[in-house]
């Protein structure tokens, strides 16, 4: 067997859930997707002494626009939105974000409340919550409370979430119709996480400016607005030398992590070029 | 809980049923308990996709789910691709093509490829290889994989779509 003992349960509703977990008191661990939770399990890593399934609770798995918002269930599969008319439409940005994450089998089971609850560095559903500053609902013992992007990454595989709590539904903001958006990543291999990555959404606004939104992936220990980056870009435009200015400017506000795969220094020379690329791109696709 | 539970599932359209603990992988289900040993155990982390099977009807690392969370699935593995002695238009293209060396990865590679030509009958080339991927072969260098899945797509599509 490879991964050691646990006991399991699975549960028909959120509410069955969060009775489990106040009883395992901080020892199980929810299971959504799996796809990283169960190899860290197979390799031994983790060793819940309970694991609570998610994937039998019923009303996790929708994506619905609800005014200018975009709420998306928990468990909702990366496949699913992959595939979403809807995200197509509205989110852009999250559907080409999510076609970078693993493998079209991997995205068949991995959820995005599992992505999120998750927290590597290097996901890629965490980097477009903070470039669209959307927000996360959890449900604990004293019942519901939302959560923004801002707060909810604390360090490497660490959120704002309290052991006793769900992350129900993510909250997004809808993209307007007009909007251009890009992401760049640099990784070794097809499908494997990101030694960097940026996100950016450009959206016309009033006298022929733009709102600019930056945010980085595997850069940091925690996904990150470059806001100093975007004001560069709203108050000059996206001329060459400009888009030079914010990408330098980019690689002066992050704080890489250096680790066998990449230096902390070529972390930050990435962010450079990539947020060059990204934001030439977005500028390009908005004419 | 942590006791052997009783799980049953439809597996290449039969019902099975079997005793596992939860922490049984569904790999090891599929080999240990039903004997389907087509479906092969590579990394067992989820990176190489040998062992990846349909569950209701898309691509899944069975290495990566327990076989209670399978319980009431439809599971297809390689060995429910032939109809009888004909082999599936997409054995047929990677034996045509001389798709495969030791053999190894092929499971995962026909199964990622029958649930990726779903989603997409009419691939480009480029778009063969990203989605092959999702499957490591250490062996053919890809070649003759890209083609044989082309191939496959074709006929696929002449013979009416995705079965």
């Amino acid at each position: 067997m490879k991964p050691a003992k646990f006991d399991y349960h699975a549960p028909a509703s959120v509410e069955e859930a969060l009775a489990l977990l106040r009883r395992y008191d901080g020892e199980a661990r929810l299971l959504a997707g799996g796809q990283s939770l169960v190899p860290m399990m197979n390799f031994r890593l983790v060793a819940p002494a309970a694991l609570i399934d998610l994937n039998r609770v019923a009303g996790l798995d929708y994506v619905v626009a609800d005014g200018a918002t975009v709420r998306i269930g928990a468990m909702t599969r990366q496949r699913a939105i992959e595939f979403s008319p809807l995200i197509a439409a509205r989110l852009p940005l999250l559907r080409d974000a999510v076609r970078r994450i693993g493998h079209l089998p991997t995205r068949s089971r991995g959820t995005i409340g599992g992505s999120l609850a998750h927290a590597d560095p290097a996901a890629e559903i965490p980097m477009v919550l903070r470039a669209l500053d959307g927000q996360v609902v959890a449900r604990g013992p004293a019942g519901e409370r939302r959560i923004a992007a801002a707060d909810l990454f604390v360090s490497p595989l660490t959120t704002a979430l309290a052991s006793d709590e769900i992350l129900t539904e993510i909250r997004l903001p809808a993209m307007p119709d007009n909007a251009a958006h890009a992401i760049e990543e640099f990784a070794r291999r097809q499908g494997d996480f990101a030694l960097a990555a940026i996100a950016v959404t450009v959206a016309p606004a009033a006298g022929g400016r733009h709102t600019v939104r930056l945010a980085t992936g595997g850069v940091g220990p925690v996904p990150q607005r470059l806001v100093g980056a975007e004001a560069i870009l709203e108050q000059q435009g996206f001329g060459a030398d400009t888009i030079e200015a914010a990408a330098a400017r980019a690689a002066e506000l992050v704080e890489p992590l250096g680790d066998p795969h990449a230096s902390a220094d070529f972390r930050r020379h990435l962010t450079a070029v990539l947020t060059r690329r990204a934001v030439t791109a977005a500028s390009r696709a908005l004419a | 809980m942590s006791s052997p539970v009783e799980v049953r599932m439809i597996v290449n359209g039969t019902p099975r049923a079997g005793r596992c603990e939860p922490r049984k992988l569904l790999i090891d289900f599929l080999r240990e308990e039903l004997g389907l040993t087509g479906t092969h155990a590579g990394c067992e982390h989820g990176v190489c996709g040998a062992c990846t099977i349909l569950v209701d009807g898309v691509a899944a690392r069975s290495c990566l789910m327990f076989a209670v969370q399978a319980d009431g699935a439809t599971l297809t593995t390689v060995e429910g691709l032939a109809d009888g002695d004909e082999l599936h238009p997409l054995q047929q293209a990677f034996h045509r093509h001389h798709a495969l060396q030791c053999g190894f990865c092929t499971p995962g590679m026909l199964i990622a490829a029958l649930d990726f030509l779903a989603t997409n009958p009419e691939p480009s080339e480029a778009e063969i290889r990203d989605a092959l991927s999702a499957v490591l072969c250490r062996c053919t260098g890809y070649q003759n994989i890209v083609k044989a899945v082309a191939d496959a797509a074709e006929k696929m599509r002449a013979a009416g779509g995705a079965s």
